[in-house]
């Protein structure tokens, strides 16, 4: 039984990462209705650049709002200047736009920091937390992190007439553009937004994997898992989800027999199918009913 | 009388189809005007070409400044509100919210505030139903939902859709009643597109009638209601 | 609004006013293209041959991919997966059963179809990105299960299991190299007529009445659960089949060159060459297979980044892929017949 409780919690600290990463996720899903399979790398990238500041002698908290603002420019630069030319082409040339950013971004990080694993600080330390060696401090700060965030985007959404708006336009682009919404800017918005909170995820990551440029690979499909999981529909569906596939992945590692560290990874999304096999729409995404 | 809105030679395609042939009309301010037609004369197309969402090409001024290229979002910005076909209910959010998207462009809370009460007023439906999802409202509520999120734009001129389309005989009576009210009370100049000829001729003053494109008949509603050639040939009552 | 009227409003109509015999090549073309096949080998050094070769066998995966996606309307990203298990069954049944190479690829056809049949089954439940995400699980797990300890005496684990090439027939005066390319012609000709026809045939109308509209289909009777799945397995039988190919012309099959990258790069090259486009299939190999290398000549350590750079402007030029091109090109030629 204390094996158990003890795997659900370090379960409960790698899924922080997971949550982070899935909530950038549906945040980009939300404004764009594609999953954007180059976010991890925009992330890794906005880490990069963090680092750099540090490195530069600029302390943790400045580096990390002036990264938080490159991001949040960066991404909007991105949408415009490589997406938002293919708005009216097939989904899948979309899709095929997100690998090539990925291969752009992973190729120049390579270029610039080179391929060698550099630490990365954290802001909370790294002693057991509460006495528990399976969360250290830096753990419990970043699910604290991850629910603040949470928490904000709720109210952002809820509470604010330019989440409002972006819902709008996401859910209804045409009837958006009829009460005078700029959707083009509100999709803009989302990337600017989805690589902000990317780059808070990539932050918050790199104490525990280590900074180099292929540090996001395993983490986004996480991301994308606890999303979908959640429902791409729901930022909170997206944090329980990336909470549930830490459980998941550390459990299956425990209890399965013969499942090494490199089945972890397909048990878990086999699990995760078998979910959706069950709930299409995720645990708490809306199921959407189309008309004929 | 002021002419609020006024559409030269306008043209529009879908693709390398052609679907309106050099349309000239105007509207008066504080005007209900109908335009008629069968299915593909072009009405919806007309709409659609005033508020830039499909290729034209002609001039369309509104209170004299011309619409030129803008964008649709800029269009309405101007006042001009667009209730489409199908009613483009934000489905997945609340009534409330459908109204506050209505008045996303305005600045002065007070007044949005205070109009929501007001439309609550128009429609007392929609404040038994304002916490709920849209989406499950009755094709008639949707329609007066439709109505009030236009209004909450204060618009100068309201576009309608076929508002009566899919709705109850008694519905379309109460909703039409609801337009004239908006229209003399609100000063609201109305642009309505019906195919429920008989209807729309009742409830406006001016009316246009356009097939395959092009405008075949102009003049007071009540002269064309009253000549029954018009009727029977292009109206078909 | 309708969906074809939208389609017409955003200004596709060059693209989307296709009839369906437009998915495949004019009488003349294919003719000319045949030729330059048959004859260009006989010219070439073997290398050359070798990438001729390769481009047919992943033309051959990526038209499956098509078939699948540009047919059924379902989306793979696990197609990396059924190539692994055919090449993995040629290897072995070759290496540890003796079986002539020829007859490996009808049983690697035969069982990917199952797999892909089966495999159809849960996947009927998702769609879209869900669809996605359970195609990636198995592209990242076949890699993984091709190392398990209990095959291992099969497949030779991780090192992988080298493969004879064969030699040519019947006293042939051919090379290695030369022979199994007309091998491998005759096998993709074979399977891209049967698509041609397949998609030709009640079945391909079925299909695409579910990519445009599955509630619409079902409603006129087709058995949307069967044909989805029939989808699949076709679609895996061919990447089988093309899978099984590639063992024999790299001589070698090991687990970690069926990674989820080959997947993606399947993907791309359907984009590349126009979804639903069946001859647009064998443009998308030639992108995949030579443009990597393009951009490795041009920069070696920013290769990653040329080749995006490549691929966008790809994309922006032709967001339909090699089928726009095609059409525009067929337009042209009709003007020019007009005047």
């Amino acid at each position: 039984m204390e094996l158990f409780t003890n795997q659900v919690l370090a379960g409960i600290a790698t899924g922080a990462i997971y949550a982070c990463m899935a909530l950038a996720v549906v945040m980009i899903y939300q404004a764009i209705d594609h999953l954007n399979f180059a976010q991890g790398e925009m992330a890794m990238f906005s880490t990069f650049i963090s680092w750099q500041l540090m490195q530069w002698g600029v302390p943790y908290w400045g580096a990390f709002v002036i990264t938080l603002a490159l991001s949040f420019v960066g991404g909007i630069a991105i949408e415009r200047i490589l997406f938002k030319p293919l708005a009216k082409a097939p989904i899948l040339t979309n899709v095929a736009g997100f690998i090539a950013l990925f291969a752009i971004i992973n190729s120049s990080a390579g270029l610039i920091w080179d391929f060698t694993i550099k630490q990365y600080p954290t802001p909370f330390g790294s002693s057991p937390f509460l006495g528990s060696q399976l969360i250290s401090t830096h753990q419990a700060g970043m699910i604290g992190v991850t629910l603040l965030l949470l928490i904000g985007l709720f109210f952002f959404f809820q509470y604010t007439r330019i989440g409002l708006a972006m819902r709008a336009a996401a859910s209804l682009p045409e009837s958006a553009r009829l009460v005078g919404i700029n959707t083009s800017w509100m999709i803009a918005l989302g990337w600017g937004m989805a690589a902000a909170i990317g780059s808070i995820a990539g932050m918050l990551i790199a104490p525990v994997v280590f900074l180099e440029p292929n540090m996001m690979g395993g983490v986004l499909i996480y991301g994308f898992a606890a999303a979908v999981l959640g429902g791409l529909s729901s930022p909170f569906g997206a944090v329980v989800g990336g909470f549930l596939v830490g459980i998941f992945e550390n459990l299956a590692g425990t209890y399965i027999p013969g499942v090494g560290n490199e089945l972890k990874l397909p048990i878990a999304l086999a699990l995760i199918i078998s979910v959706l096999v069950v709930k299409p729409a995720g645990l708490f995404g809306r199921h959407i009913v189309k008309r004929v | 009388m002021t002419m609020l809105l006024n559409v030269k030679d306008l043209r529009a395609y879908y693709g390398q189809v052609q679907a309106l042939h050099g349309l000239s009309f105007s509207l008066n301010e504080g005007s209900l005007t109908t335009l008629l037609g069968a299915n593909g004369a072009g009405k919806t197309t007309t709409l659609r070409a005033i508020c830039n969402m499909v290729r034209s090409t002609g001039a369309i001024e509104f209170d004299g400044k011309p619409l030129g290229t803008r964008s649709t979002e800029n269009i309405v910005r101007f006042g001009i509100a667009h209730v489409p076909q199908g009613r483009g209910t934000f489905t997945n959010m609340t009534v409330e919210e459908n109204l506050q998207l209505g008045a996303i462009t305005r600045k002065d809370n007070g007044g949005i505030v205070s109009d929501i009460e007001r439309m609550y007023a128009h429609f007392p439906v929609l404040k038994q139903r304002h916490t709920q999802q849209a989406g499950t409202l009755s094709g008639g509520e949707q329609q007066m939902l439709a109505v009030a999120r236009a209004l909450m734009l204060r618009p100068r001129l309201m576009l309608l859709d076929e508002p009566s389309f899919g709705l109850a005989p008694l519905v379309v009576r109460d909703l039409f009643k609801i337009l004239g009210k908006i229209n003399r009370e609100d000063k609201v100049t109305i642009l309505v597109v019906e195919q429920n000829a008989q209807l729309a001729l009742e409830l406006a003053d001016q009316a246009y009638v356009i097939e395959t494109g092009r405008i075949v008949m102009s003049g007071n509603a009540k002269d064309i209601a009253n000549n029954e050639e018009i009727r029977k040939s292009y109206l078909g009552y | 609004m309708s969906a074809a009227e939208e389609v017409v409003a955003e200004g596709h109509q060059a693209v989307e006013a296709v009839p369906k015999r437009a998915m495949t090549l004019g009488t003349t073309t294919s003719l000319v293209v045949l030729a330059a096949l048959l004859i260009v080998p006989l010219f070439a050094k073997n290398f050359i041959i070798f990438q001729l070769t390769m481009l047919l066998i992943y033309g051959l995966a990526v038209l499956a991919l098509n078939i699948l996606t540009g047919g059924s309307g379902q989306f793979s990203l696990g197609q990396s997966a059924f190539y692994a298990v055919g090449a993995y069954i040629t290897a072995v049944l070759m290496e540890q059963f003796n079986i002539n190479y020829a007859l490996t690829l009808p049983v690697a056809g035969v069982i990917c179809f199952g797999f892909g049949f089966l495999f159809g089954q849960p996947a009927l439940r998702l769609s879209g990105v869900y669809l996605a995400l359970a195609t990636f699980a198995l592209a990242t797990a076949m890699p993984q299960l091709l190392k398990l300890n209990f095959l291992e005496h099969w497949t030779g684990g991780v090192q992988g299991l080298v493969v004879t090439k064969p030699d040519a027939p019947f006293g042939l005066p051919m090379g290695q190299d030369m022979w199994l390319y007309y091998f491998t012609l005759v096998v993709v000709l074979a399977i891209y007529i049967f698509s041609v026809n397949l998609l030709r045939s009640r079945s391909g109308r079925a299909f695409m009445a579910i990519r445009d509209n599955e509630i619409a289909a079902s409603s006129m009777g087709v058995n949307v659960a069967l044909y989805k799945t029939l989808a699949f397995g076709v679609s895996a039988g061919i990447t089988g089949v093309a899978g099984g190919l590639s063992a024999i012309a790299v001589q070698f099959v090991a687990p970690d060159s069926y990674n989820i990258t080959l997947a993606i790069s399947l993907f791309l090259g359907m984009v590349v060459g126009g979804v639903g486009w069946l001859p647009g299939s064998f443009v998308g190999a030639a992108f995949i297979i030579f443009v990597p290398n393009i951009a490795e000549g041009i920069s070696k350590g920013l290769s990653g980044a040329v080749f995006g750079v490549l691929l966008f402007l790809v994309i922006y030029l032709v967001p339909h892929g090699a089928r726009q091109v095609a059409i525009v090109s067929q337009q042209l030629i009709g003007k020019f017949k007009k005047n």
